[in-house]
């Protein structure tokens, strides 16, 4: 808990690491076996996005190095023509499928990422102002959340993207189709994120502490963003871990659908998408090994989650 | 500063409260009234409530729950505007007050500290930013250091280590988060303080380090206090003057010593029996029976009158208008009658 | 010998770092028809104490040693049934807050019919009968209407009536109170008091009292134990206790008390606070807050032995003179 207030107020970082590992977060992240790995996997796939083309054993973009005397190799593993310069084997253009994940990886991941921030700005401004301000304000933000609710998250996020492809002109969609992209999922989730922060809000509000800037005549603004913002970061921790989750999956359904990144960028989706046309002509590599990367992704992102909920909830009641 | 009213009568008073009121509508919403018959509603949870606090004085206000004395407090520190009535400060009525700017020269003379010591202080804040936030709001210190040197100085003075200052909110037991709120209040240098349920949260031997702490401060800084409590016995140890309050009114108003000798409304007698002491004299008289009243719909005419053993017709028609004696105040037909035991 | 008793009882609550000691070597009786007092600040144990009593010590804190003895027979080893079938039909409890203790979804009378038939073997219509025999008891007024009505239509005072009238249902020997009328006003907290007291001089129940309030001590008990850092430091009539107190720890209590019929400018005040378990001193826990302590107190915890007229008291200052030094 001491380490979140730390980052709270980072003028006053004391620097002493060693109390981070002591403390009662590190206790219990070290404590549950699932939550490490899981946390060396999110690292793990972290690192290789954002270092992608120091990891990535081949640059699957560049033309110039692609062969299609390699194409459809199998996992090195597997029969005679698998070998270590290509892992996991290669897809129909010769491109090594190790690489295309890793760079797909940093696709989804930006996407997933961008996508929580957007949300969570969005919905925890709103619920911020909702709760604090209350009357036709909250009613109205409140409504446009419940319609909002009604659409499941990927058709609203389709519908977005539909408007986004009408509007923009045609040459320029692949490059801003990643933005779209982001817009659409970012705006998709808001609501979950600005009723659990009006939540917060609400009965932060109703605290002394409140009342106290109150009397000595504190702007309702700089109450609102100095004092109930800092204790609302906690829950918005927990709820953006979540959501990197449902992010990312939601990217990889709306590619998988053809309506996400181009395929000259191609995302996790993407790749699933590519290779399942692969799956039962014998090249099930294609298919399977961008498949797991994501359910792995996902998962790992989602017990992280789970633990963070579990770690930070009762404290911060 | 234990003069009674009448003597100060050529001084102005530092805070006077007149006929302060403050309802809230409560009905069901119109549709609801229509179909089931019902009237508006209101809940008069302060209802013309009239008193003053003296300079460096201890105006003492008592009653259980629901009978308004919090609602009081907010009203005295502006968290909430009455609905009728005035509340003058060195004379001046601050709910006329116009420009933003006048009204934050005015909030500088109070402060508030609250009842309960685990929701007063900002978990996420360290003690030193909560106590400095008067300091800031007010501009009365010029520098960084400055700000920190009057911190210091205030934890000094409610008894904490100017270490302290780093530390967060549940790094201390309760006690000690009520002395945060003491500096807190004092850091603007107030007038008065509207002090809530200051230790009722607090156990027995850390309230008495605390009431000790206001009485050294109120002596030291010349402070006001407006000391709201549900015990009476504390109340009677840090207040100058008593205020009794049932249903949102007030029922006596008597210097401190006066209320306990001689207590002349009835609910003030049933508070005093009933408050368990420490040395119960055996049997006690007629306990009265019946419950606390709905404050939606209080009682006709005097609110007191169900529970009261001297009420009479008069008592359930005609709501007693507060008689003046000396410097006290008794609402209650049966007195003003001579009809009091 | 005692109805109830707790002999050397001690429970411990082992954390990743430390095992703390919530409950020292706790020893208390109380005999038929007695109400013990049980006083003491926050995080002295005393909820802990009737925890133990009942059985219902949360883990990971467990009763490490000593007795629980019901009319001499331990209680405190028994399995869970057995323990079900003592909660309530001999020991009732009536907690603090009324709400928790009463089920918002279910009416009265549906509760006290439950609760009688599951210790006594009655049925329906019997139950029904002793619901309102209760209820009128304990002062609920038109008894056999207020049956079907569910707890919020009941004020604070009605509802802690009724959780008393639960806690009689089966006829207990023990009533195990802890602080049953902190939640309430005074005006109602004094008839709440009374109600106990009628009741349990009439049916000659002991009354096991738990409650910072001294207030509340004096008026309903016969004897008290003063708990500190979870040791008992002092035992004795209450009467004598509050006028003449023995043990440092409670004269301090008494003294910073404010009294209504006192006029001090000052409250004495005992410096500090009650040691968290964390950080219990050794000897004796109240030394480092104590205007009178020597050398001694700092190395060995004192026990509890007599001081003054019937009282005992946990404190070295009371050291007979027999004693090897």
């Amino acid at each position: 808990m001491k380490w979140l207030q730390r980052q709270a107020n980072p003028y006053r970082w004391t620097g002493d690491w060693s109390q981070l590992l002591d403390g009662d977060l590190a206790y219990s992240f070290g404590r549950s076996p699932a939550t490490v790995v899981a946390a060396g996997v999110t690292l793990i796939f972290f690192i290789a996005a954002v270092f992608a083309p120091w990891v990535a054993p081949h640059d699957p973009f560049d033309i110039a190095t692609l062969d299609l005397n390699d194409a459809f190799l199998p996992p090195v593993w597997q029969g005679e023509t698998g070998s270590w310069t290509y892992p996991l084997g290669t897809d129909g253009q010769g491109r090594d499928v190790l690489s295309t994940i890793v760079y797909a990886t940093r696709i989804s991941l930006t996407v997933g990422v961008l996508a929580v921030l957007l949300a969570a700005v969005l919905g925890g401004g709103l619920g911020l102002l909702a709760g604090y301000v209350g009357g036709w304000f909250d009613a109205l933000v409140m409504r446009l959340a419940d319609i909002q609710l009604t659409i499941p998250a990927i058709l609203a996020a389709l519908m977005i993207d539909g408007i986004a492809r009408l509007v923009l002109p045609a040459g320029d969609q692949d490059v801003l189709a990643i933005y779209v992209l982001i817009l659409a999922i970012g705006i998709s989730e808001w609501p979950g994120y600005a009723r659990v922060i009006r939540g917060v809000v609400m009965a932060e509000s109703g605290k002394d502490y409140v009342s106290a800037a109150r009397v000595i005549g504190i702007h309702p603004v700089s109450i609102m963003l100095r004092h109930i913002l800092p204790n609302v970061m906690g829950p918005m921790l927990v709820l953006a871990s979540i959501g990197l989750a449902l992010a990312i999956i939601a990217e990889a359904t709306l590619s998988f659908l053809g309506v996400g990144v181009p395929p000259t960028t191609p995302s996790l989706g993407t790749l699933i998408r590519v290779g399942d046309d692969f799956l039962f002509s014998g090249e099930w590599w294609i298919l399977l090994f961008p498949a797991f990367a994501l359910v792995a992704l996902v998962l790992a992102v989602n017990v992280l989650g789970d633990w963070m909920r579990d770690a930070l909830d009762p404290k911060l009641r | 500063m234990n003069e009674h009213a009448s003597s100060s009568i050529n001084r102005t008073p530092l805070v006077e409260v007149r006929g302060l009121s403050r309802h809230y509508p409560v009905s069901v919403p119109w549709l609801g009234r229509l179909f089931g018959g019902q009237s508006h509603k209101v809940l008069r949870a302060v209802d013309d409530v009239s008193f003053l606090l003296e300079s460096g004085a201890t105006f003492g206000l008592v009653g259980e729950s629901g009978s308004g004395k919090t609602t009081i407090a907010r009203l005295l520190v502006g968290l909430d505007r009455p609905t009728r009535g005035q509340i003058l400060f060195n004379g001046t009525d601050i709910g006329t007050v116009a420009s933003r700017q006048d009204m934050a020269g005015l909030r500088r003379n109070w402060q508030m500290i609250f009842q309960d010591p685990y929701s007063s202080l900002n978990p996420r804040w360290r003690v030193r930013d909560s106590v400095a936030e008067p300091i800031r709001a007010f501009g009365l210190a010029d520098s960084r250091k400055g700000v920190d040197e009057r911190v210091t100085e205030l934890l000094v003075q409610v008894g904490l280590a100017p270490g302290d200052a780093d530390r967060y909110p549940h790094e201390f037991s309760g006690g000690q988060r009520q002395r945060v709120a003491v500096a807190r209040a004092l850091a603007s240098v107030p007038r008065f303080i509207v002090c809530d349920e200051p230790t009722s949260a607090l156990d027995v031997s850390v309230q008495a380090q605390i009431l000790n702490l206001m009485k050294d401060l109120q002596r030291r800084h010349g402070l006001g206090y407006v000391f709201i409590s549900h015990d009476l016995a504390v109340v009677k140890h840090m207040a100058d003057t008593i205020g009794v309050m049932y249903l949102g009114r007030l029922c006596e108003v008597s210097s401190a010593r006066d209320l306990l000798s001689t207590p002349k409304h009835p609910y003030t007698r049933l508070l005093l029996e009933a408050m368990p002491g420490l040395n119960p004299s055996g049997t006690r008289r007629a306990l009265v029976r019946g419950e606390p009243p709905d404050p939606i719909s209080p009682p006709t005419g005097c609110g007191f009158h169900p529970r009261c053993p001297l009420a009479d017709e008069r008592c359930r028609r005609e709501r007693p208008t507060t008689i003046l004696s000396e410097s006290t105040l008794v609402a209650c037909h049966a007195v003003e009658e001579g009809r009091l035991k | 010998m005692a109805l109830l008793e707790l002999q050397n009882v001690r429970v411990e609550i082992p954390l990743r770092r430390q095992t703390l000691v919530a409950l020292d070597d706790v020893s208390l009786h109380v005999e038929e028809g007695e109400v013990l007092g049980v006083v003491g600040e926050s995080g002295a144990g005393k909820s802990l104490t009737v925890d133990a009593i009942i059985g219902l010590v949360e883990p990971p804190g467990r009763i490490t040693h000593g007795e629980v003895l019901l009319a001499g027979r331990r209680i405190d080893n028994l399995p869970d049934e057995a323990l079900q079938r003592i909660r309530g039909a001999q020991i009732g409890v009536v907690f603090q807050d009324p709400m928790s203790s009463l089920n918002p979804l279910y009416s009265i009378g549906y509760q006290l019919v439950q609760t009688i038939r599951a210790h006594l073997d009655v049925d329906l219509a019997a139950a029904r009968r002793r619901a309102i025999e209760l209820l009128a008891e304990v002062g609920i007024p038109d008894p056999d209407r207020r049956l079907s009505f569910y707890p919020h239509q009941f004020s604070g005072g009605m509802r802690q009536r009724v959780v008393i009238a639960l806690a009689l249902c089966a006829g207990p020997r023990v009533i195990i109170a802890d602080e049953p009328t902190t939640a309430l006003d005074v005006s109602t907290q004094a008839q709440i008091l009374d109600l106990l007291r009628r009741l349990s001089r009439q049916h000659r129940t002991a009354v096991v009292l738990i409650s910072h309030d001294m207030g509340v001590i004096a008026e309903m008990a016969d004897r008290v134990a003063v708990m500190y850092a979870g040791r008992i430091v002092e035992t004795g009539a209450v009467q004598t206790l509050i006028d003449r107190p023995q043990h440092p720890y409670t004269q301090g209590l008494m003294s910073s008390i404010p009294r209504i019929d006192q006029d001090v400018d000052r409250l004495a005040q005992v410096d500090g606070a009650m040691p968290r378990l964390a950080d219990i001193p050794a000897g004796c826990a109240f030394h480092p807050r104590c205007p009178k302590f020597f050398d001694r107190c700092r190395r060995e915890r004192p026990d509890l032995r007599p001081a003054g007229f019937s009282h005992e008291a946990a404190c070295w200052l009371f050291d007979t003179p027999n004693a090897n030094e």
